[in-house]
């Protein structure tokens, strides 16, 4: 079982070896092909621990070698494959393996292929090593190694500056969350003196400092601003968006499916200790609902293609944050992997859109596709449905699930998500409807092109969009399958079965009445009275506050980027000055006495003589004077 | 004969031999002739035995002595080799006068 | 006043005063004749202290060789003649102000060890009659042989090296 764990981890890795040094030579889909293979190799892998697990198996924990070890503190470098991981795994393989199959065709023409899938194979690389890191310090490393591949795909298309700045963003925020992180993995290192989950979760169950709450709580918040980091909630949340500057399979996957849940991951793993700091949860679950309120709103009115979707990812993470600060995490987990597969298939969908479009991403410049792209629209509209959380497609579960356990909760926190769901369903619709329907408004070039994509991409997205429809199936309420898999790891938690009484029933029915609602004016509004959003001039009022997105990147700018950048050219202005004119002076004052010095130096013997005998008589005077 | 010291003291030979070696001193930085700089060593390295052989006998110790002989055969070498430069100095600039020596810098 | 003591005072005399003639003198041929005499004196010195083999090594080695070869040198490169520019009046005058300089500190390091320094002891025995000397040098237990042996090496790397130094360089 080792072997196979290292080859679940290490094939992507190859994959990236071969692609980075050989990637050239492997042919015109060579790279593609390989790429996807690696993958495909993990998920098959992932697939054995799986079915094992689902049969009963015992969790699997591996140790390579010690890391490091001090005293009494000791870190193994190992993996632990238990229900969670093998999960995360699964989607994380499974979709990463439709999405590189996906790019083959997507990056068809693009004249750095070849790079372009060994980065998305060291993604998955470090993904799986993020994910089935055996302690804190491995999935630390996965965790930097993730943010990493996202800086470099980002901004793949590096000729571009906003790319490049792009990806700089998203890098220097990810740093403000792993800062976040590290505190945390030290304050825990400190108070239980391990960093491997399986120790760690019986230290804080067997209760060794579980008084110390002070200290939890701030290792969790700690641990908190490293998951608003990675899966950009309040206020870390600005990178998201701009990271759509990368290639759209890359914000399918990363962006959308996988790095971004990490987050949520991380939060689920130590949720033994999370538990121990409510106060936390608390925050949690109100950074979540504001998150998703805030990002819904200004997804209402973005008119990127690509931009809706990464507000509305940015949204559906907030939801998932609300159910982890509801200490729902089994319910968090379902709602990621049913955003995954709808999400990533929006992605895709759009992807496919674009291509079609030779890159054309605005929608006032796209409708009418209905016709021309059948089995992108049929995709993206289940997906669309499923995010808006119609019965009985994925997003409906998983979304409702959350707004029970927030209605049972806190009824202000279910009020926000409710009222972010409804926008949810507006905004996906006005993305539809604008994309699809009506007439086409782009140039005649570009309609005299339009096209359905070849097979390549729409296989992917007939897979995901069947799952998007189905993927509720794995926790119905009830009979959860997800529940009773997962339950190993919340063993500890006295479980109360939902019962499904009237209050349920009406909560669902109130979701699909506001999903419904959403979708019914947005139809009003785009279908009915032909609407367009205005041109970039034209837009004013509160629309372009959230235009602008509530001018959050502005304030930063105000208020951390330009008193940064201040201070450093104070220093560089003045502080450096002093500092390097005192160090130069030395400079100067060695020049000084060197070049007066070097006259002594001036080859005559006879005052070299001088010199020397001046110099006997110090000596001497020195050793037997000097007393 | 025999106990010389008694009647002088040694302070007067260590007084003699500081004088001599000073003398020697005094010619090397007072002549430019390299010839008499040489000389002037050469008084210095004897004051020095001078003291040797004047401490041997203090002692009593025939050590002082033997290191005389050593001092004669570096003193002997050294003039060898020295005067053999101060030839080869005198065929390449004309002069032996060491205020010509200017090229001993970097 | 006792003979030794006036013996002391007369050898001390000549060789103070050689010594300063060397330096003074103008032809290198008379510094070389006021310098055998100071050897000669010094020798004389040797000679009151009983250090007969040292008296005979001290004559042959500078008298005899080194100075011989002082008097073929300046011969060789036809330098007796009184044609030397003094130093500039500055460096001369320096030179004596370092010369007493010197001896101050000298003087000085000797006043502050005197305490050390007893009176003499004559114990009569046989320190350095040829034959004590002999066995000092050669006895192959506590003494010099290795470093007379090296003294014949560096004696025959000198032979070398003046030859090799002073023979004349073939014109290309």
């Amino acid at each position: 079982m080792d072997s196979l764990a290292l080859l679940l981890l290490l094939s992507p890795f190859v994959g990236f070896l071969i692609n980075v040094f050989f990637g050239k030579k492997l042919g015109h889909n060579g790279a593609g092909y390989l790429a996807t293979l690696a993958v495909v190799v993990s998920f098959v892998a992932t697939l054995v621990f799986f079915l094992g697990l689902n049969g009963g198996a015992k969790p699997s924990e591996i140790k390579l070698f010690d890391w490091l070890s001090v005293n009494n503190f000791n870190i193994e470098f190992g993996f632990l494959l238990d229900q969670l991981s093998v999960l995360w795994l699964m989607f994380v393989t499974g979709i990463g393996s439709l999405i590189h199959l996906y790019s083959v065709s997507y990056m068809h023409d693009d004249e750095n292929r070849h790079k372009f899938f060994a980065y998305l194979n060291l993604f998955v690389f470090f993904m799986i090593s993020l994910v089935m890191g055996s302690n804190l310090l491995v999935m630390f490393i996965g965790w930097e190694g993730v943010g990493l591949c996202s800086y470099l795909l980002i901004g793949f298309w590096y000729k571009n500056q906003d790319y490049n700045d792009a990806a700089k963003k998203a890098f220097i925020m990810n740093r403000v969350g792993d800062l976040g992180l590290l505190i945390g993995i030290f304050i825990l290192a400190t108070l239980f003196g391990t960093l491997n989950f399986t120790e760690l979760n019986a230290t804080i169950l067997g209760g060794t400092n579980a008084g110390n709450t002070t200290w939890i709580a701030a290792a969790a918040l700690a641990l908190f601003i490293g998951a608003c980091g990675k899966s950009a909630q309040i206020p870390l949340y600005t990178w998201l968006p701009d990271a759509m500057a990368g290639p759209t399979p890359v914000s399918a996957l990363i962006h959308a499916a996988t790095m971004v849940t990490a987050g949520i991951f991380m939060v689920t793993r130590l949720h033994v200790l999370f538990d121990l700091a409510p106060v936390v949860l608390d925050v949690i679950a109100y950074v979540g609902a504001f998150t998703a309120l805030m990002a819904a709103t200004i997804g209402l009115v973005q008119n990127d293609i690509k931009k809706v979707l990464a507000y509305s990812t940015v949204s559906q993470l907030g939801l998932m944050f609300l159910a982890l600060g509801m200490g729902a995490y089994e319910v968090a987990v379902f709602h990621v992997i049913t955003h995954a597969f709808f999400k990533a298939c929006l992605f895709l969908g759009s992807g496919s859109v674009i291509h079609a479009l030779h890159g054309e991403q605005d929608m006032r410049n796209m409708g009418g596709l209905r016709k021309a792209m059948p089995i992108t629209f049929v995709t993206m509209l289940i997906s669309s449905l499923a995010i808006s959380g119609i019965f009985p497609l994925a997003g409906f579960w998983s979304k409702d699930e959350i707004l029970m356990v927030s209605f049972h909760g806190n009824k202000a926190l279910w009020v926000i998500g409710s009222v972010a769901s409804v926008l949810t369903a507006f905004y996906m619709f006005r993305l539809m409807y604008l994309t699809f329907f009506n007439d086409f408004r782009g140039t005649d070039e570009q309609k005299h092109h339009l096209h359905e994509s070849p097979a390549l991409i729409t296989f992917p997205l007939i897979v995901l969009g069947t799952l998007a429809a189905i993927g509720g199936l794995i926790s119905l309420p009830g009979h959860s399958w997800l529940n009773h898999y997962l339950a190993p790891l919340f063993a500890e938690k006295t479980h109360e079965a939902h019962h499904l009484g009237t209050t349920e029933y009406l909560l669902m029915a109130v979701a699909t009445v506001g999903a419904l609602i959403g979708i019914g004016i947005a139809y009003a509004k785009y279908i009915k009275q032909k609407q367009l959003p205005e041109t970039d001039e034209n837009i004013s009022g509160f629309t372009k506050v959230l235009y602008d997105k509530y001018y959050v990147d502005e304030a930063y700018e105000a208020i951390i980027v330009k008193p940064i950048n201040f201070l450093s050219r104070f220093f560089r202005d003045y502080i450096e000055t002093a500092v390097a004119g005192f160090v130069f002076g030395f400079a100067r004052a060695a020049n000084e006495i060197g070049y007066q010095g070097k006259k002594l130096q001036n080859g005559n013997v006879g005052f070299y003589l001088f010199a020397f005998v001046l110099g006997v008589c110090a000596i001497i005077s020195y050793v037997f004077l000097a007393k | 004969m025999g106990n010389v010291l008694n009647q002088i003291g040694i302070e007067n030979y260590i007084f003699l031999a500081v004088i001599l070696f000073c003398i020697g001193v005094f010619g090397v930085l007072y002549r430019r002739n390299a010839i008499i700089v040489f000389m002037s060593i050469e008084i210095m390295l004897n004051a020095v035995n001078l003291l040797f052989v004047a401490f041997s006998t203090y002692h009593q110790d025939a050590q002082g002595q033997i290191f005389v002989f050593f001092s004669m055969a570096v003193a002997a070498a050294e003039v060898a080799v020295g005067l053999a430069i101060v030839v080869s100095i005198f065929r390449n600039l004309g002069s032996i006068d060491i205020d010509n020596l200017k090229n001993l810098k970097g | 006043m006792h003979t030794i003591t006036l013996l002391f005072i007369l050898l001390s005399a000549v060789t103070v005063a050689t010594a300063f003639l060397t330096i003074f003198s103008k032809n290198p041929i008379h510094s070389a004749i006021y310098l055998v005499i100071c050897f000669f004196s010094v020798g004389g010195h040797y000679l009151l202290m009983n250090s007969q083999f040292l008296f005979i090594v001290h004559i042959i080695v500078y008298a005899g060789a080194i100075m011989i070869l002082f008097l073929f040198t300046i011969m060789l490169m036809n330098l007796n003649k009184e044609d030397e520019v003094h130093k500039p009046r500055l460096q001369r005058w320096s030179a004596v102000l370092f010369f007493f300089l010197l001896c101050a500190v000298m003087m000085l390091i000797f006043f502050q060890s005197k305490p050390i320094v007893g009176d003499y002891d004559d114990l009569g025995t046989d320190y350095q009659s040829i034959k004590v000397l002999g066995k000092v040098l050669l006895d192959s237990e506590n003494g010099f042989m290795v470093p007379f042996e090296f003294a014949s090496v560096l004696l025959l790397v000198a032979m070398i090296g003046a030859v090799l130094l002073s023979k004349k360089e073939k014109s290309s």
